[in-house]
């Protein structure tokens, strides 16, 4: 009892030190491995920063949409496409990538990852995640991206024969009800750039925002152009890409994302780089993103 | 250690229950009490803030979660999404509460002619307390619009009050059974002996015991309505915990989300201390009448 009493107050006066401690660091010297680009010779197989060694864990969403993942390969947990088959332009870019990296078709494994999980801190499930996600220099304060691995537009998807399909310019959308997908920056672009005189809707998911859209519940759905194109063909019957916005100067750009500062990063850019020189990303583009292309540009 | 103290606070009643959370302790044991569990609940919080800050994540987390900056910069804007929220909740209640009588009072009626009408009350009541809110939250927000009835509206902050009507009245109306049962049935014997009609007596007699006693695990039912208005944000309503959502998406900053918790918290806290108090109040008042009898 009088042991276990001392030990107790051992304990309190320990803590409150330690507490003391804490206060007079202030929430400095997060321990963040090194981040900077280091040289290629560390882009080794051998030498890379991994999750699980001799393997390339690869995160995306489930479902996987096309025209990201392609090929229609549906598994009991992959609702859509399984990312595995190397098809639809994040799928082949992908695994380029890991070809470039040295590694085998074979020893990339693919996770799945929801939005959210990807910029969760703490110890991440993947080595990069791979899911449409932008680039802004906000979202870099909590992860690394990768450079582009495609640069992106927001287009906006109605439905044929209704009042805001004969809208041709920016201004002319501002009556609107418009909604967009929450997570993606096609938010950002309605509230940020169109700023529309009605509320917009954001929706968690896909099948939400694309339903809305089909109900009439909103106007016109901005997304990005290719999946504005997968929504018109695949999603809903009877609707039109109105148009495509351009960013400008190439604002806007998917990117990979890693765990804030991994060394990984800097390797995935140089394989980016030289499949971009190669012209492999432009081949990839043409062969998945070819749709994506044909839209009159919103001013 | 069962000594003076604690007979003589089972006979100070009211006493004990004032300091319940301390402890049923009075005059001198009470002053002990009070700093032992000062000195406790500071232990406590000592041990739990040196085990949260000294682990390993502890940096990121604290940066994630807790970063002053979003915070600041996302509460204006999750605040305004909150009228929403509060909007829901206050038109939502206005109609549950008769609504939910309504069908308590159907389910309540006796003799065999009426055992339709019960049937759809238990079947009501069964089938919305079943359901998860989320879906249907989506079948009506999204399915009825797909419809595309005309004349039936599309907004989605009607449906998302439609659903949460629905699911809470299923709720609400067994809190409101549970009252009218608790009523002794020669209160609605003497009624009637009195000459009132069946539903005199149940309006003037039965109704007014059955609610009063009921009050606390209706605001019970409110708290938690008042938390369940973010789930209209599956829709696309900027509600605050969409709000939130949309900020955390675009700073990959988990903050906003502690922004919105902290504003319903401000709202349910209140509430359910106004419960607690209500229920004590009830006790004491029903306590005192038990010491006259």
């Amino acid at each position: 009892m009088g042991s276990s009493a001392r030990r107790l107050l051992r304990l309190v006066a320990l803590a409150a030190v330690a507490a003391t401690a804490m206060a007079g660091c202030g929430g400095g010297g997060s321990s963040t491995p090194g981040t900077s680009s280091t040289a290629a010779a560390s882009c080794a197989k051998s030498q890379l920063t991994l999750l699980k060694p001799g393997q390339l864990t690869i995160g995306t969403d489930n479902p996987a949409y096309p025209p990201w993942y392609a090929g229609g390969t549906k598994s009991s947990f992959w609702k859509i496409n399984d990312p595995a088959t190397g098809k639809g332009y994040e799928s082949a870019t992908a695994y380029a990538v890991a070809k470039q990296l040295g590694f085998k078709p074979s020893e990339v494994h693919w996770t799945y990852v929801p939005f959210n999980r990807s910029f969760a801190p703490g110890k991440k499930s993947f080595d990069f995640d791979i899911n449409q996600i932008s680039y802004t220099p906000q979202r870099a304060n909590a992860v690394t991206f990768s450079k582009s691995y495609y640069d992106v537009n927001q287009a906006i998807v109605v439905l044929k024969g209704t009042k805001i399909s004969s809208v041709d310019s920016i201004a002319g959308l501002r009556p609107f009800k418009l909604g967009a997908q929450v997570g993606t920056t096609s938010y950002d672009f309605i509230t940020s750039t169109i700023k529309p005189t009605t509320q917009p809707a954001a929706y968690q998911q896909n099948a939400a925002a694309v339903q809305a859209l089909k109900n009439k519940q909103i106007d016109g759905l901005v997304v990005d152009l290719p999946t504005a194109f997968y929504v018109t063909g695949a999603q809903v019957p009877n609707s039109k890409v109105l148009g495509q916005f351009a960013s400008g100067g190439g604002a806007g750009y998917f990117a990979m994302v890693f765990a804030k500062g991994n060394s990984l990063a800097a390797c995935v850019d140089q394989a980016l780089a030289k499949l971009r020189a190669n012209g492999t990303l432009k081949q990839f583009q043409q062969q998945w993103l070819a749709k994506a292309t044909g839209a009159p540009v919103l001013k | 250690m069962a000594s003076e103290g604690d007979r003589r606070a089972s006979l100070e009643v009211d006493e004990s229950r004032r300091s319940r959370i301390l402890g049923a302790l009075s005059g001198a044991d009470g002053r002990r009490g009070v700093a032992i569990a000062l000195l406790s609940t500071l232990v406590f919080l000592v041990v739990v803030v040196v085990v949260v800050a000294n682990s390993p994540g502890w940096p990121a987390v604290h940066k994630g979660f807790f970063s002053w900056h979003y915070f600041r910069s996302s509460l204006p804007g999750i605040a305004r999404a909150f009228l929403l929220n509060c909007k829901i909740f206050l038109i939502a209640e206005c109609l549950i509460l008769p609504f939910a009588l309504l069908i308590a009072v159907l389910r309540s009626l006796p003799g065999p002619v009426f055992f339709p009408l019960r049937a759809l009350a238990i079947v009501y009541a069964d089938f919305f307390r079943g359901v998860p809110t989320i879906l249907v939250i989506f079948i009506l927000g999204l399915g009825v619009p797909g419809l595309q009835i005309s004349g039936v509206p599309t907004s989605i902050v009607f449906w998302g009050i439609v659903a949460l009507v629905l699911i809470y009245s299923a709720y609400v109306s067994e809190v409101y059974r549970a009252g009218i049962e608790s009523v002794h049935p020669s209160q609605e014997a003497a009624a009637r002996s009195l000459g009132l009609t069946r539903w005199q007596s149940l309006r003037k007699v039965v109704l007014p015991q059955a609610v009063r006693r009921v009050i606390p695990p209706l605001l019970n039912d409110f708290i938690g309505l008042q938390k369940d208005t973010a789930l209209v944000g599956v829709l696309g309503a900027i509600e605050a915990f969409n709000q939130a959502q949309i900020d955390v998406a675009g700073t990959f900053n988990f903050t906003p989300y502690l922004a919105a918790t902290l504003l319903f918290v401000a709202i349910t806290i209140p509430l359910a201390r106004f419960t607690d108090w209500l229920i004590a109040r009830d006790r004491r008042r029903r306590q005192a009448q038990g010491l006259l009898a």
